[in-house]
């Protein structure tokens, strides 16, 4: 953060530019950049065949596992419903549009926690079909399953926000000249929506990918943290942080970095590139 | 939106509550919101209105009203206002850097900003107890003054101001975007100096993003878990945040209690939320003129 | 293409022969809003017809019903004796040309031309080879040879429309529906594919029908034009016909420039002021409205005919001079021409102005 600071147009504060950007390049340094600093430096304090054993460690190894496997169910879900809530809702009008659009931003406002709850209040032993599941032999909460659902409730309106201004914005013009040039509907959307919304949809899968990713609180209310079992990554970084094994653990958290970084790399690239097929309120 | 009241309409709309439209696959893509947004949002939160009345009224008023439970609410609003608050002039100052002056590494410092947004809560929450903590970068630099940053309030305030920098930074980011070059020369050449324009020409134009922004930083801090746990050090009464109550009310199988929390915390964010697009509203109605 | 001035707005007959279009009793509301009005009228096999009105008056719904992108409530549209109104729209063929175009953003010009030919049903789909000449036929006719291989972003207005244009063309259609074809474009390249598009039709030969608001183009480019207002149709007939004999006061205000004053019809004599004339045919007797157009008028030395006026200024512009001027007092801006203006009309001149072929209407 060089800051040889130049304003934009003619000056109106002699002198205040150089100071404004130190200023904001202190407060983001202290405050945002430093403790991605931290995470790999911790990570590596002990030097590299530490870290590279922290990371082959079996517990590690399945952590990482079943929260590729969690995300790779939680986010094609979350798509698909994304461009089915978008597209009725963006395309057609009826009544209490209103009403689900608020229900579908519901899920940001309320705590990752209570996202958590939510389904130990349904699954849980003493959850409404708490007996049912025992009965049946079936497990929600404590397993897999249960990882999934937290995540995809936190994760759920990703894809739809950002695909609905989109297409709103976009209008049903070119939908309806293919249908008057013959194209079924099917080959409506095949060939003119999804290529239209492609790169909006591609953002929003990345979003809502490195949430589900990365999701804690949610997912640590229905974990019950089971070693090699039922703890994903972030829960991964949580054990071994509690059990004062602060190498292993920020090894663990330097992937999760890792990947927040690339999500940031390529956000930032689809934004530079595709900024015009993006929706306008596209910053969360 | 119905087509019955025209006389003798020979084609009729067969579902008088939405607009024809010659676009194919309404019933099945409302078909799939509606299946789904009912199993993975209503329903639960169905049973999350419902849960705490096993209690009684009585019973949820008295689980809301103990003292540890009042004391991590008052925690968590307190501390969640008062970084947003905070968050206001530093996302004020970062907004404004970036989209007034060009600089060597404005780029990289604008994608910085989403980092609280990029990097997972429970590693944000880890590296933000390391920098704090009385041995940490930081935490030891505070503590020569004799002040405790992580494991005390402060540092829950630390990791709430963390994570709601961004959502104030972009919203103002467009605005003053947009806001026209040409309305504060105006005010130059009207004779305001610089503190007149900044508070009576740009101010009052950012002052509705400024508060969705605040109001969004807000509601993520009331709820806010992985970041904070670690920092808080979590004391009964002294920095036990309210999102931990819930969790600690689970592992307690105190269902009834534990959804009691989650719904206050709900409802209260809720409100919250619709009182500031109240005013955020009436906001933007004035700057319209 | 022969326009007869003759034909009945409410008449059902000639709606048989070759691919005529017949759109009876269309009505269609959007909420309360009344967007259409039991609108009747024909358009003859191979006509270009414009509808015609402000906006808000119903024409593009009517255009929109016409290609099936909207289902109206009540009516009948015949097409070549068929019943338009159930074939689906993606069976009907009509080429539809919208007002910003709706090209495919993310396919090339020569994608888009081709994209009606790339979707039939496989045994009819015409070979890659077959739509590639197709396309460069298009590419040709519309004279965009060289911009097959660029995206619609990078073209400019016109270009686009004229894609719009060739990719309609391209299933060759059974009609052309065009929605305020030259709207989005600036004067000049809307004069020039004006003719452009004129030609095209006559070489086509196929019934169009086009929207548009601007009174002299539908009545430049036309064969017929339907006037709306809303959601009624208020006439039809060919340009000339209803520059000639505006039904009614508003389609007379619409088609051009109008000054209106107060007079009386009796025994066939028109009286205006202190201007009496003989009345036009048909008119109605008792309290009217008189129109005439700024430009038809005759100034007179006060001892001659026509209504006293003042004039109060008069501006020169070439051969043609635009007179303010005081008449029953109300200012009126007049057009005079060379051989109507007489010397010496200048500021505070008292003159007689006579309306040369004066309308009248009856009192609302």
């Amino acid at each position: 953060m060089t800051a040889v600071g130049t304003p934009a147009r003619e000056t109106r504060l002699p002198g205040a530019a150089p100071l404004l950007v130190l200023a904001s390049a202190l407060v983001m340094a202290a405050l945002v950049l430093l403790p991605l600093l931290v995470v790999f430096g911790d990570a590596f304090a002990k030097g590299v065949p530490k870290y590279l054993a922290a990371i082959a460690d079996p517990d590690a190894v399945s952590a990482v596992k079943l929260t590729l496997l969690v995300a790779a169910i939680a986010v094609p879900l979350n798509a698909v419903f994304g461009v089915a809530a978008a597209w009725c809702i963006a395309k057609f009008d009826f009544r209490g549009k209103g009403a689900l659009l608020t229900l579908i931003d519901l899920p940001f406002s309320m705590s990752p926690v209570v996202s958590g709850l939510v389904w130990v209040l349904l699954f849980g032993a003493q959850g409404w079909f708490g007996d049912w599941l025992i009965e049946h032999d079936v497990k929600i909460i404590f397993a897999t399953t249960g990882l999934v659902l937290a995540t995809i409730l936190v994760t759920f309106p990703f894809v739809a926000r950002e695909l609905i201004p989109l297409m709103q914005d976009q209008g049903s013009d070119e939908e309806a000249a293919a249908l008057t040039l013959g194209a079924s509907g099917f080959t409506t959307f095949v060939r003119i929506t999804l290529p239209n919304i492609r790169w909006a949809l591609l953002y929003g899968v990345l979003l809502c990918n490195a949430r589900a990713m990365g999701e804690f609180g949610a997912v640590s209310v229905v974990s019950g943290h089971i070693r090699g079992l039922t703890t994903t990554l972030p829960l991964h970084v949580e054990v071994l942080y509690n059990d004062y094994d602060f190498v292993g653990a920020f090894a663990a958290a330097s992937l999760l970095a890792s990947l927040g970084l690339v999500t940031l790399v390529l956000k930032t690239g689809l934004e530079w590139r595709h900024s015009g097929e993006l929706s306008a309120n596209r910053r969360h | 939106m119905t087509a019955a009241a025209i006389p003798a309409a020979p084609v009729r709309a067969r579902r008088p509550w939405v607009v024809h439209s010659i676009l194919p696959g309404f019933g099945l893509s409302l078909g799939i919101t509606l299946a789904y947004l009912g199993a993975i949002v209503v329903l639960p939160l169905i049973a999350l209105a419902l849960r705490p009345w096993e209690l009684g009224l009585s019973g949820v008023w008295h689980e809301l009203a103990s003292p540890r439970v009042a004391k991590a609410f008052r925690l968590s609003f307190g501390l969640s206002a008062l970084a947003a608050l905070v968050n206001a002039p530093l996302g004020l100052l970062i907004a404004w850097t970036l989209t007034r002056y060009r600089f060597v590494g404005r780029r990289v410092l604008d994608a910085l900003v989403d980092l609280p947004f990029a990097l997972p809560t429970a590693v944000a929450g880890i590296a933000l107890t390391a920098i704090y903590a009385p041995t940490g970068p930081l935490g030891r630099v505070a503590a020569q003054f004799g002040i405790k940053t992580a494991y005390s309030p402060l540092g829950i305030f630390i990791a709430l101001v963390f994570i709601g920098l961004p959502f104030v930074v972009r919203a103002l980011q467009p605005v003053l975007q947009d806001l026209d070059a040409e309305v504060e020369e105006a005010a130059t050449t009207l004779g305001a100096n610089a503190f007149q324009r900044a508070f009576r020409v740009i101010l009052p134009a950012l002052a509705p993003a400024l508060v969705s922004g605040v109001s969004l930083a807000f509601a993520r801090a009331v709820g806010e878990y992985g970041s904070v746990v670690f920092i808080a050090g979590n004391l009964p009464g002294k920095t036990e945040i309210a999102p931990l109550l819930i969790v600690i009310k689970l592992e307690q199988y105190d269902y009834a209690g534990a959804a009691a929390v989650g719904l206050a915390m709900v409802a209260v964010s809720f409100g919250s939320l619709v009182a500031i697009n109240a005013l955020q509203l009436r906001l933007a109605k004035r700057g319209r003129a | 293409m022969n326009s007869q001035p003759t034909e009945d707005t409410e008449g059902r007959t000639g709606a048989a022969g070759g691919l005529s279009l017949d759109i009876r009793n269309i009505s269609k509301s959007f909420g309360r809003f009344p967007a259409l009005n039991d609108v009747s009228l024909q358009a003859r096999d191979k006509e270009f017809l414009a509808l015609l009105g402000p906006s808000g008056s119903g024409k593009t719904t009517l255009l929109r019903v016409l290609a099936g992108l909207e289902r109206p409530d009540a009516g009948e549209v015949r097409f070549g004796g068929e019943d338009f109104l159930s074939i689906p729209v993606r069976r009907r063929r009509v080429g539809m040309v919208f007002q910003h175009y709706a090209l495919f953003r993310h396919m090339t010009v020569a994608q888009n031309i081709a994209f009606g030919l790339t979707v039939r049903p496989r045994r009819e789909r015409p070979s890659k080879s077959e739509t590639a000449d197709r396309v460069a036929d298009l590419l040709k006719l519309v004279q965009l040879e060289d911009l097959g291989g660029r995206f619609p972003a990078q073209l400019s207005g016109g270009q686009r429309q004229r894609v719009a244009l060739a990719r309609a063309l391209a299933i060759e259609p059974r009609m052309l529906l065009l929605d305020e074809p030259f709207g989005a474009l600036d004067a000049q390249v809307r004069r020039d594919l004006r003719r452009w598009l004129r030609e095209l039709h006559d070489r086509a030969g196929v019934t169009t029908v086009f929207v548009t608001h601007d009174q002299e183009e539908a009545l430049d480019l036309a064969d017929r034009v339907a006037i709306l207002k809303d959601g009624r149709l208020v006439q039809l007939g060919a340009p000339n016909e209803v520059y000639e004999h505006p039904a009614d006061p508003f389609v007379y205000d619409f088609l051009g420039a109008a000054c209106r004053l107060p007079g009386t019809v009796s025994d066939g004599r028109l009286t205006v002021a202190d201007w009496e004339t003989r009345a036009p045919k048909d008119a109605p007797s008792g309290a009217v409205e008189v129109f005439f157009r700024p430009d038809e008028v005759m100034f007179a030395p006060l001892d001659g005919s026509g209504l006293a006026g003042e004039v109060k200024a008069v501006v020169q512009r070439g051969p043609d001079a635009r007179v303010e001027c005081l008449i029953e007092g109300r200012l009126f801006e007049l057009q005079a021409r060379g051989p109507t203006l007489p010397n010496g009309v200048a500021p505070g001149l008292a003159v007689r102005v006579k309306p040369l072929r004066p309308h009248v209407y009856p009192k609302p």
